[in-house]
């Protein structure tokens, strides 16, 4: 039969994304006009009804403090469980009290004493007792739990020891509760820090006599933390949680602080794809969304009250260099590369989310700990270090490869900064190979590659947090990386008390980092996402921990619909 | 007897197919690189030892094997390393109505579009209404559902406000996941009609019941149609499982709960037991599915009942 049409092939079909976007925009311009016409949309509902609709990423592996460790699963867990400390909703600098009322150290911050507010309470009444968080971290700890994020607690004295199974009696772990509202924390090493870091999700208590009727304490995958069968202490309490749909917490009856709770609950929505999350907000479906694709940001930022919100995160993405082969093992070759790549130009026309370039490794925090300035573009000492790196030109350089896991915005900045090396260095065999996430992992783990994209978000406000990872043997080194100099004032840095001084060693730990380059850093994170005007109360927040009882719902709308 | 045993023999090949695709997954999953445990912060070798432990992970592989036959026969497929604290049968219990659904109500959307399409085009066969209809179902069938998807929901969802774009409780976002399969299937099918009408609309028995003087829309409807509609049906079979099994995207785009999203993101998380779970119930589907169409078949089309 003779085909009355040319087949069409797939390339002509395939859309012009740059149209797509300008399309979307003027959409996005047309539905902000006309939807005070529609309906009352299911986030007019939510408000009114005091209920949360927050975007929240991919579906938690789990809702058990001690077993997760995405900041997706942290968020919920964030709303039902409380720690000794939390977050305050304005700065993370500061602490709230939770649990405990008020907390004090030893002279070299060696010891902690919390003391327990007496009217905290778990969801079923039953009071919050210092023994509950020695439960708790006996549990994280434990070597048959085999917790992923087991090493937060590694700050007690024998945690880790404790963890490894070198020693089998808890007792000897430095975590003791006094009386019932007394805890006393021995840890391994002075930490002035440490209210900060025992605000992370590692440190919330669980309820024994919850987690025991459903299997043993090490037991990591029991009933308990399904809705109706999970007991907690925070704010709110499970009530739903349906896979890839929805998590929806709501109040806790029992929580100390109740009568302080603004919102009546919260539905996490799973959305995986940031697209989609984009276009539930548009729909008034969300409140809030977990991302925004890079894409839209420039048509959000030309809006009027915009609801795009771009903050500063504590959060590093670099490239890792193996240091245990050629070429990347020359610290002079590492340097040439850190400086022929123009940073500025990856944030402003690459990332797009208003990204600062990384002068250093460890973000910078306002009121605490400012990292050497030492990393910018520069193209004349590029050359000359590659020069000293004994190449005569870029051409000489031999094949090496960058391996990023699979994602667009990844292989973007891996493109620009391909281009740049070949541009500044000359280096024309510079190659790009996708992985798929896990085998990704294991190629980093196993230190199999040359150069590997990296990313790293702070678990608390202290540059340890960053700086901690490059010493001699960290599982979270994987570059071959080790320097006596480094480790060592690392592990002077842990003996101050004084904030300054310590920072000063840091700092000092840190440019020898930035000297030699086992890292190249790029830029500092950003939390680019979009925010319903009817949210009150949401701040900028470096963690990016938002404590959920401070945040308050109210209808935007109202002058707008009175004035039409 | 003869259709009996025609029957219980084609049971016996399923049920082998079905332990083949069980092994080769089992074996594949675990011949993949990476593992379940590794995580975007290194977890220290001793607890990934001690998480293997914990899973059986530790045994020799062929041990694992036998246990986990053993268990499959008794219907547990293990618990999801993806999504701790649920099994896999639970997992596959919640998203399997979703995809059903959807699935479902896409073949329902597909042959109510896609067979009067293609009768329609075959009856006016080489008008300027027939090219202009089959150039349109090329268009669906070279449009991937990425691309119907997200236009959908820009213009039914956002535009229109006939439908929510995304979320499942309360939301009719699932609408459009199924127009999207629906209107994708659609253009197969009506292709796939037209090419059969055709066929049957120029063998004698047509010609005979034409020239008996019986109405035109008699002879399609009553003589034709009956033996036009068997490849369609034919083809159901695949199609609803693909459609149950592969609504991947439609999911996605549409923020659905069903088995699609678990498929492909057991395997990117190495979740080895939902891996098998979801690949085991998909062969079933399939399996299940062309066996109830080789039945229907035959009742539509006495031939394939005679010359077996």
């Amino acid at each position: 039969m003779p085909r009355p049409f040319p087949q069409p092939t797939r390339e002509g079909y395939l859309p012009d994304l740059t149209l797509f976007s300008l399309r979307g925009f003027l959409i996005v311009a047309l539905l902000f006009s006309v939807s005070s016409c529609r309906d009352e949309s299911k986030v007019d509902i939510a408000t009114r009804e005091k209920i949360l609709l927050l975007g929240n990423g991919g579906e938690p592996k789990a809702l058990d403090p001690h077993i997760v460790s995405s900041v997706g699963d942290a968020n919920i867990l964030r709303s039902t469980f409380e720690g000794l400390v939390t977050y305050h909703p304005e700065n993370d600098m500061l602490h709230e009290p939770g649990v405990a009322e008020r907390w004090e150290a030893n002279a070299d911050f060696s010891e902690w004493r919390f003391f327990l507010r007496k009217n905290a309470k778990w969801s079923n009444g039953d009071p919050v007792t210092a023994h509950d968080f020695v439960y708790s971290f006996h549990r994280i700890l434990h070597p048959k739990m085999a917790a992923p994020y087991a090493s937060m607690l590694y700050f007690l004295k024998n945690g880790e020891a404790f963890n490894k199974g070198e020693i089998d009696d808890f007792a000897r772990v430095g975590v003791k509760a006094v009386n019932d509202f007394e805890l006393l924390c021995t840890l391994d090493r002075p930490a002035p820090y440490f209210p900060d870091v025992v605000k992370h999700t590692t440190w919330l208590p669980v309820h024994r006599g919850n987690i025991e009727k459903f299997g043993a304490m090490t037991d990591s995958y029991t009933e308990w933390q399904k809705p109706g069968n999970q007991i907690s202490n925070g704010a709110f309490m499970l009530t739903d949680w349906r896979i890839n749909a929805q998590i929806k917490v709501r109040r806790n009856p029992h929580y100390w602080d109740a009568a302080n709770v603004k919102p009546n609950g919260i539905n996490f929505y799973p959305i995986d794809n940031n697209f989609t999350e984009e276009k539930a907000f548009r729909n008034g479906l969300i409140h809030y969304t977990y991302t925004t694709p890079e894409n839209l940001i420039e048509d959000y930022k030309k809006m009027e009250n915009t609801p795009l919100r771009i903050e500063t995160y504590n959060g590093s993405y670099f490239y890792r260099c193996n240091v245990t082969q050629a070429p990347t093992d020359n610290a002079d070759f590492r340097r040439a590369l850190a400086y022929s790549v123009n940073q500025e130009v990856i944030v402003k026309y690459v990332t797009r989310g208003g990204q600062q370039p990384a002068y250093a490794f460890t973000p910078p925090s306002e009121d605490g700990y400012h990292p050497p300035d030492v990393i910018h573009y520069d193209p004349d000492k590029a050359l000359e270090y590659l020069e000293k790196a004994g190449y005569a030109s870029g051409a000489d350089v031999p094949e090496f490869t960058i391996i990023l896991n699979t994602s667009e915005a990844h292989k973007s900045v891996a493109v620009a900064i391909q281009d740049m090396w070949k541009k500044t260095l000359g280096i024309k065999n510079v190659k790009i190979e996708n992985q798929e996430w896990k085998v990704f992992q294991q190629t980093v783990l196993d230190i199999n590659y040359d150069v590997a994209r990296a990313g790293w978000i702070g678990d608390y406000v202290d540059p340890t947090t960053f700086l901690g990872m490059w010493v001699t043997g960290d599982s979270n080194n994987n570059t071959g990386w080790s320097n006596p100099d480094y480790d060592r004032l690392l592990r002077e840095s842990s003996l101050l008390s004084d904030p300054a001084q310590r920072y000063a060693k840091l700092a000092e730990a840190e440019s020898i980092l930035l000297d030699q380059v086992p890292v190249l850093p790029l830029y500092w994170y950003t939390r680019v996402y979009l925010l319903h005007p009817d949210v009150k109360n949401w701040n900028p927040l470096l963690l990016d921990n938002h404590p959920y009882k401070h945040i308050d719902l109210q209808s935007s709308k109202t002058v707008k619909e009175g004035a039409q | 007897m003869e259709t009996l045993r025609y029957v219980v023999s084609r049971f016996v090949q399923s049920l082998f197919a079905l332990l083949c695709i069980i092994t080769i997954t089992f074996f594949l999953a675990r011949l993949a690189p990476g593992g379940p445990f590794l995580d975007e912060k290194a977890v220290p070798e001793h607890l990934i030892e001690q998480m293997k432990r914990n899973y059986g992970f530790d045994k020799p592989l062929p041990v694992q094997y036998g246990l986990y036959l053993g268990r499959l026969v008794r219907g547990d497929l293990g618990p999801s390393l993806g999504n701790k604290g649920f099994t896999v049968n639970e997992v596959i219990a919640e998203g399997f109505p979703v995809s059903f659904m959807l699935g479902i109500s896409g073949l329902v959307i597909a042959l109510l579009v896609g067979v009067p399409v293609g009768v329609f085009a075959a009856a006016n066969r080489n008008t300027a209404v027939d090219y202009s209809l089959m150039a349109f179902t090329m268009l669906g069938i070279c449009l991937p559902t990425f691309v119907i998807a997200p236009l959908l929901g820009e213009i039914l969802g956002l535009k229109l406000g006939w439908f929510d774009v995304a979320l499942w409780e309360n939301s009719s976002a699932w609408v459009l996941g199924a127009l999207t399969l629906g209107l994708y299937y659609s253009a197969y099918i009506a292709r796939l009609t037209r090419g059969s009408m055709l066929d049957v609309l120029s063998q004698d028995f047509i010609r005979t019941a034409r020239a008996k003087g019986v109405p035109p829309g008699k002879v399609l409807f009553k003589h034709a149609f009956r033996g036009g509609i068997t490849p369609v049906v034919a083809y159901l079979g695949p199609a609803l499982a693909g459609l149950i099994g592969g609504s991947f995207v439609v999911e996605t785009v549409f923020g659905l709960p069903g088995l699609g999203q678990h498929f492909i993101k057991a395997a990117t998380n190495r979740d080895y037991w939902l891996i098998n779970g979801t690949v085991t119930v998909f062969a079933v589907l399939i399996l299940v599915m062309n066996f109830l169409v080789d039945i229907l078949q035959g009742w539509l089309d006495p031939r394939t009942r005679s010359n077996k």
